[in-house]
């Protein structure tokens, strides 16, 4: 029977009433008294020295307020990377600094040159066109293996090379691998791209920046995931204004899947701008702009061999990976392949050697960063396709393999340094089997193939580390920020809640399922609680949303807030009841004192807090508001097993996905319809990495997919109805919810499994097929079959 | 910089545009109807459709003055007199089939242009018409549902949640 409300219902969305009735506040709609607007000239060439910038012909166009070059931002800090990285030989990265607007150099298409603000848009891009912009093209750096040749053009003329980092992982265990694959009885190699991806939440990027000279403040209204970190970065790396005369807006925003978890130049821009032209200045990404400016996603180059025993059991496991890191380093890119990627590299499976290599690589491209799985979905991937490899040329079932080798004790220590709490792979797999009707898939090839078709089964599992993540752990791993959540619960007089939390939602219904977790907590309804997120002037400093980290790290701040909430109406109850407090008791929105039938009710309590006639002040202060910060002490481990079949059209190598099936373990749920959505929308994206996207450089570095005319984007007829379980739960064991999170998984379980289902697809007709790479166009499928 | 007049949700609409501006910007910039979104520039995601003259549009592909005289929809104007949400709308939120809500205006006029023109539509009719709008964040599983429940067919087939 369905619960009609608290945790582990499927309360509908609140939010969803403004979403549905035009009545949101995205950062677009939001228009500022006397705002002008900013137009970016970027440049349309790779990688060039430029000679000259001549604005004098634009500063004199209609409406122009002023013209901005790099020569503005002289003594204003750059870009910040937000992770440091040391190499394999104990080295830290190369870190090439990375300006608001092009100094000396472009180094890919897209990177801004000079910006015009103006009193309209149409103004601004007509000036924009008028500026006279001298560069000498230089040979750009494209592919990562030529950018890694001693004779390369330099993306950045003061580093050595084109190598950000060379990173091994884990170093001690190398010997031990190389010794292990020489003892192997097979080993298994498969060469892999996971392709470049473009993020495209819906709502491209907005900033608008506005300066208040009666008191020096500033605020910045910006499409941000965590407006605390932008508040951070930008106050005190680029434009050394002190957090608390910079406030950071960002109301609702349309989604993110991480490019939205970076600070951006144009946030810097419109920030400073507003204060040089003393009013709002409001920029707009137009999609192309979006596709040339929002860091990029995946783009790894990876050989993987696995090393099996006599009776194909795991020994050993070594990859070799380069990741484009694009022009300039992005906030979080050096984290993607390194940690994000090289601990989740044991997957489910008991492999107790592993070695990890990753190079990464400065291209004159957009900067990579982290798109939805972040470097999980790249460890899953080459994982996930090895072992199918290993199980066609050992000519046993890939998912028996599979359950071989799976880990079965928990907690379980990886060879990649995090340890497992919980998870239950067999439990997933039964699942899948039973949801995604293994059983019946012989017969559905047959009726496909009597329709001329061939139909094919992928079957894969997937482990991803999420709840991200212990501050002190991370810290000594490079990151340059703590990873805690904060959430302040304030208590109304008359009974009603607010809580102020730094995570943020962008779509994934925050505003309705945290007030589930609280209701539950205390008894009361969920309309009488609202969530405050999005602006840095009225939550507690907070490190935002991605990772899968909302419910597990901000939820278990508002649940550590609000049991001290309790924990004071506990004492005023006792006041109130002349009871001890050891025996208040709240059960259904009241206190009440075991065993009597004495009971003061929830709104009593908070009234004696803000009302203190009859409240014990000599004990107690008045009031009832309490923060808590949670900083987590592991990592929270998701797992499940994916299912897909699809059909592939002999003629024309058209792949259709006929089914998809999802079983995940995401511990305890709290609102399994707003799981499901999370499910449904990364099994999507993931099957438009496998089967449709691809972010295409030509070899002069001009981006070729620039527009949704180029770029494909998942359309309702790409997709099937999704058959997706989270009935298998195992709770996290070190956090008060029990909660793993669920935001990523889709898009890191689902493309391995497309494409295994595709490889099937051509090996039940005869052809000697083990991978093909993403996306797995018609073109790319027919060449397969010829 | 050209007058144009049209009725906007049932209500007299006027403004003076340029030339060049297109109708979404007029409904964003001068009627302050912010519901409708622009998500591309190339036509294709449709976060900006509305209706004009009843037909479905893409008002960022449109010049407000060929907008002039015309009777225009929008998602300001979709929800029942009294205020609640109308029977797409509902469903929209009874199935949830929406996430960041940024291409749900679209989503929800284009479902009622096609549930007007085809009130019993398949699910292969759903999802083809849906071509010209683009959804990041749902997989359209529960955007074709929630068509789907508010055509009045029974949805509860579909998989769970």
């Amino acid at each position: 029977m369905p619960k009609d409300g608290g945790i582990g219902a499927s309360s509908k969305r609140r939010e969803d009433i403004r979403f549905l009735t035009g009545a949101g506040n995205y950062t677009d709609d939001i228009n500022l008294r006397g705002q002008a607007y900013v137009f970016f000239l970027r440049s349309d060439i790779a990688h060039g020295t430029i000679n000259n910038i001549d604005t004098s012909a634009a500063e004199g166009m209609p409406g122009v307020v002023k013209v901005f070059t790099a020569a503005d931002f002289a003594g204003v800090g750059g870009m910040p990377c937000g992770w440091q990285v040391t190499d394999k030989h104990g080295e830290v990265m190369q870190e090439p600094g990375h300006p608001i607007l092009a100094t000396g150099k472009v180094r890919h298409v897209g990177e801004p040159i000079a910006a015009v603000v103006a009193e309209t848009l149409a103004q601004a891009r007509d000036a924009a066109e008028a500026i006279d912009v001298d560069i000498t093209e230089l040979p750009a750096v494209i592919d990562m293996k030529d950018a890694l040749k001693a004779d390369a053009p330099k993306v950045h003329d003061d580093l050595k090379n084109n190598l950000c980092y060379d990173w091994g992982f884990v170093e001690e265990n190398k010997a031990a691998v190389e010794e292990a694959f020489q003892n192997a009885a097979h080993v298994t190699t498969l060469e892999l791209r996971n392709n470049r991806l473009v993020a495209n939440p819906m709502e491209p990027r907005v900033a608008v920046g506005d300066f208040a000279r009666g008191t020096g403040d500033h605020t910045l209204y910006t499409t941000s995931q965590n407006p605390h970190v932008i508040r951070l970065l930008m106050g005190a790396f680029v434009l050394g204004i002190p957090e608390h005369k910079l406030r950071v807006v960002a109301p609702d925003v349309g989604g993110g899947f991480g490019t939205k978890i970076f600070h951006y130049q144009e946030e810097a821009f419109v920030t400073f701008a507003a204060k040089a032209c003393n009013r709002p200045v409001k920029w707009t990404s137009s999609r192309t702009e979006a596709f040339m400016s929002d860091a990029h996603g995946r783009d790894h180059v990876t050989t993987i061999q696995l090393a099996l025993d006599a009776d194909n059991n795991f020994t050993a496991l070594r990859t070799d990976t380069h990741a484009n890191m694009g022009a300039y380093l992005s906030t979080f890119a050096p984290s993607v392949p390194t940690w994000l990627h090289g601990t989740l590299m044991a997957g489910n499976y008991k492999t107790p050697l592993i070695y990890v290599n990753v190079k990464a690589v400065f291209t004159n491209t957009v900067p990579v960063d982290a798109y939805r799985g972040a470097g999980r979905p790249e460890a899953t991937f080459q994982l996930e396709r090895v072992i199918d490899k290993a199980a066609i040329e050992l000519g046993v079932d890939a998912i028996e393999l599979r359950r071989q080798n799976f880990i079965t004790e928990f907690p379980y220590a990886t060879p990649v340094a995090v340890e497992y709490d919980t998870g239950d792979y067999v439990a997933t797999m039964d699942k899948l089997t039973e949801i995604a009707d293994l059983a019946g898939f012989e017969a559905r090839r047959k009726e496909s193939e009597a329709r001329g078709k061939l139909r094919g089964l992928g079957v894969n599992c997937y482990i991803e580390a999420c709840g991200i993540a212990p501050s002190n752990l991370v810290g000594q791993l490079g990151a340059r920020a703590g990873l805690y959540e904060s959430a302040t619960v304030r208590v109304n007089a008359t009974g009603g809640l607010v809580v102020m939390t730094g995570s943020h939602s962008h779509g994934q219904g925050h505003e309705t399922a945290f007030p589930q977790v609280i209701a539950e907590m205390i008894g009361i309804d969920e309309s009488m609680i609202e969530i405050v997120h999005g602006d840095t002037a009225n939550t507690p400093m907070g490190m935002g949303t991605y990772g899968s980290r909302s419910i597990a790290v901000g939820g278990s701040a508002m649940v550590r807030a609000t049991e001290k909430i309790i924990a004071k109406a506990k004492k005023i109850a006792s006041h109130l009841l002349e009871a001890s407090e050891s025996d208040i008791e709240l059960k259904d929105g009241a206190f009440s004192v075991a065993g009597t039938d004495k009971s003061v009710a929830w709104g009593d309590v908070t009234l004696a807090a803000y009302v203190p006639h009859n409240y014990p002040l000599e004990d107690i202060e008045p009031g009832l508001e309490e923060t808590a910060f949670y900083d987590p002490s592991n990592f929270t481990y998701p797992s499940g097993a994916y299912a897909c079949e699809v059909e592939v059209d002999r003629d024309t190598g058209q792949v259709t996905i006929e089914r998809f099936s999802a079983a995940d373990d995401f511990g305890n749920i709290i609102n399994p319809m707003i799981v499901s959505g999370q499910v449904h929308g990364g099994i999507a994206q993931g099957i438009g990495q496998a089967l449709l996207e691809n972010c295409a450089y030509d070899e002069n570095g001009q981006l070729l997919s620039a527009s949704y005319m180029d770029y494909a984007m998942p359309r309702a007829y790409d997709m099937p109805f999704f058959s997706v379980d989270h009935s298998c739960q195992t709770p996290c064991t070190h956090n008060p919810l029990g909660v793993k999170g669920c935001g990523e998984a889709g898009a890191i379980g689902s493309p391995p499994a497309v494409v295994g289902a595709v490889v099937d697809a051509l090996r039940s007709a005869g052809k000697d097929v083990t991978h093909v790479n993403m996306p797995l166009s018609p073109s790319r499928v027919w060449a397969a079959m010829q | 910089m050209t007058q144009v007049k049209m009725t906007v949700n049932g209500k007299a609409a006027s403004g003076d545009v340029e030339g060049r501006t297109l109708l979404a910007q007029f409904l964003r910039d001068s009627q302050g109807l912010t519901g409708t979104h622009v998500g591309c520039d190339t036509s294709q995601c449709g976060a900006c459709v509305v209706h004009v003259d009843g037909k479905a549009v893409k008002a960022c592909t449109m010049l407000a003055l060929e907008a002039d005289g015309a009777e225009v929809s929008t998602i300001e104007g979709q929800a029942n007199a009294d205020g609640s949400l109308n029977v797409i709308q509902q469903a929209f939120q009874d199935h949830h089939g929406l996430q960041c809500g940024f291409c749900t205006p679209g989503m929800v006029m284009s479902a009622a242009a096609l549930l007007k023109d085809n009130p019993k539509p398949t699910e292969t009719e759903v999802r083809d018409y849906l071509e010209g709008n683009i959804c990041r964040c749902t997989g359209y599983h529960n955007i074709v549902k929630a068509i789907l429940a508010a055509s009045g067919q029974d949805v509860s087939a579909i998989a769970a949640e």
